[in-house]
């Protein structure tokens, strides 16, 4: 297939034979100095590298090309253990020398690269005529249309092609598609996997799985935050340090928000997270809720008629949803209110507008928070520390709704 | 090979004509962070391959049918991907002499996505697993769906869950769980805690 001008690298599945295939299959056509093309930056003594996708391919080729350099195993299963220690070669090899090696290779789910070829030890379900029986679309088949992988478990081509194209297409798997045999944990090998999937996109969109989950294990790489950006960041060592993509995007390392000294990434995300989730429940209050005209407190209606009682014992106010004047007046008209212009009910409304500012105040620093943050993220500007107004707001405004939102003392009647 | 059917990738033909280079390596390149939503599509069974398996799980169930079990057959017959399959409670257990009734709905990517299967009508057992509206927490019924399992094994499971069964009582969330829950099981994300009761 040439795939030089459609996709990022070629998924060639038909030299299994090569002594240098690295298992992936991923091979990036062209200049062979590897890494020449790397964007080098560094911000006050803190060195990293941008790495296109591209990059990101060659720099995932080239750990498993080392570990293999010092391990002799299958390449495939390199790849499956260097994924299960988040690509962290040393404490791969520290591992695979000073531990249980059957024990490393079980927490994998892979089988054991030493243990004597056992793949005939699982009997296929042979019927009389020399087929056999696929477990999964319980057809006949010749011997020459199963596939087995290393656990022994072997089904029809066309099963394992259907089964492993809903894994990444529907359930976005990669690396860690497991065999189809139920209770089954060992991990198909991108190798089979490639071999297995014919269609070209179902192929892109597994390695694209690979990639992205190898760049969001590996603590040394960092996907640049910006959207629709495809660049990633390279470290040699994880930090809180601003770096700049090469789309000039600028964020922080350790956390990919934009870049917030001297705010701790901890409570930045806290802060974010915090202000969603405000802003939502005041959004929620200021369209679904009332206070009472008499007691204040926070009322929610939840359908029914117009004619409210507070359910504050020391209050029992009667009143009327719509206009909030009190109910009296109303009678026995429950659905529609006819006093919505009446000085009482007009008063009523007054009152409940400047406890309503408050709402509105809170509501106002929150989405000017959540906007400001919003800009930054186009603007690619770096932005001043907002830690003050932040704790301002909190002081005068959250205490404000947590109490408020708590007492939901009044309903209708039934 | 005369059963043998080629799968068809409907989806995949069509986008190899198109020959945008620049287009492509940017999808591509997005689609490697997971920006692009699908992109190979939707890709289908092959309709015949699945009726063929259902068609045959019916059989066996007609034919060795595990103890206790019946399936309304006129009942699949005139909706292959909708099932109701008869529960006797097992002998010596909790639910001796109980009657139940399990319905089974077959999406057309059965057997790669896992039927849905509650229990339906008149009697919902009472168990630590099975909520009142008939919704059950069994981890192969998501999670640990394998495509090699088959309606067999499902019933096989249950029975088990029923039998082993020490006490009557209805799951501790059921009563919230009931009021919030999805009407397709599937939808839920249980969170497979005890596998013990
Ligand atoms: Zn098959
Ligand atoms: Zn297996
Ligand atoms: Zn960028
Ligand atoms: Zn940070
Ligand atoms: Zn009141
Ligand atoms: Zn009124």
């Amino acid at each position: 297939m040439d795939s030089d001008e459609e996709y990022l690298y070629d998924c060639d599945s038909g030299n299994e034979s090569s002594g240098d295939d690295v298992g992936l299959e991923f091979e990036i056509e062209g200049e062979g100095e590897s890494g020449s093309s790397r964007y080098r930056e560094t911000t006050e003594n803190y060195p990293y590298e941008v790495l296109s996708t591209e990059d990101i391919t060659r720099h995932m080729i080239d750990c498993i090309k080392e570990v293999n350099s010092v391990v002799n195993i299958p390449v495939t299963t390199t790849r499956i253990l260097l994924n299960h220690f988040k690509w962290d070669k040393e404490k791969l090899m520290e591992r695979f020398y000073d531990g249980d090696q059957e024990k490393l290779f079980s927490e994998a789910h892979v089988v054991s690269p030493f243990k004597t070829p056992s793949k005939s030890q699982r009997v296929p379900v042979k019927t009389s005529n020399g087929m056999e029986e696929c477990e999964i679309c319980f057809l006949n088949m010749p011997s020459a249309m199963m596939t087995g992988i290393e656990c022994g478990h072997r089904f029809c081509t066309n099963c394992w092609t259907e089964y492993l194209t809903t894994k990444i297409i529907d359930e976005g798997m990669g690396q860690t598609i497991s065999c189809a045999a139920h209770s089954c944990s060992i991990l198909v090998d991108d190798h089979t996997v490639m071999r297995l999937i014919v269609d070209p996109k179902v192929k892109l969109k597994y390695q694209h799985l690979i990639t992205k989950s190898f760049v969001e294990c590996n603590r040394l790489l960092r996907w640049c935050p910006y959207p629709d950006c495809n660049y990633a960041i390279k470290v040699q060592y994880p930090d809180v340090q601003p770096v700049m993509c090469k789309c000039r995007n600028v964020f922080c390392f350790n956390c990919g928000e934009n870049w917030h000294d001297p705010v701790k990434c901890h409570l930045l995300r806290h802060w974010i997270k915090k202000c969603d989730d405000d802003s939502e429940t005041s959004n929620w209050i200021a369209a679904n809720t009332k206070e009472c005209p008499k007691c204040k407190v926070t009322i929610e209606k939840d359908g029914g008629c117009n004619h409210m009682v507070c359910k504050n014992q020391s209050c029992k106010a009667d009143f009327c949803w719509v206009c909030l004047g009190p109910w009296e007046p109303h009678g026995s008209s429950w659905y529609s209110c006819n006093r919505y212009d009446e000085d009482e009910a007009k008063q009523a409304r007054d009152a409940q507008e400047k406890s309503r500012a408050a709402l509105q105040r809170y509501l106002f620093y929150c989405n000017r928070y959540m906007n400001h943050m919003q800009s930054l993220k186009f603007e690619h500007k770096l932005y001043a520390s907002v830690k003050e107004k932040m704790e301002e707001m909190q002081q005068h405004n959250m205490s404000w709704i947590e109490v408020q939102f708590l007492k939901k003392g009044c309903r209708h009647p039934v | 090979m005369p059963m043998f059917t080629k799968l068809a990738h409907k989806t995949s033909t069509a986008a190899k004509s198109s020959g945008q280079t620049a287009a492509k390596t940017a999808a591509a390149a997005a689609a490697a962070k997971g920006n692009v939503t699908s992109p190979a599509g939707k890709h289908f069974l092959d309709n015949t391959r699945w009726q063929k398996r259902l068609q045959k799980e019916l059989m066996s169930l007609l034919k060795e049918p595990p103890p206790g079990v019946t399936v309304d057959v006129d009942q699949a017959h005139t909706k292959l991907t909708e099932w109701v399959v008869h529960m006797e409670g097992a002998a010596g257990t909790l639910y001796e002499g109980e009657k139940f009734q399990l319905q089974f709905k077959f999406s057309p990517k059965y057997p790669f996505d896992s039927p849905e299967v509650i229990f339906v009508g008149e009697n919902i057992p009472i168990h630590p697993h099975i909520y009142s509206n008939g919704h059950i927490c069994l981890s192969i019924l998501t999670e640990d769906w394998s495509p090699a399992l088959s309606v067999q094994a499902i019933c096989l499971s249950i029975i088990s869950m029923l039998s082993s069964c020490k006490e009557k009582k209805r799951p501790p969330d059921n009563s919230y769980y009931v009021k919030t829950c999805s009407a397709n099981p599937k939808k839920t994300k249980w969170w497979y805690h005890d596998d013990t009761v």
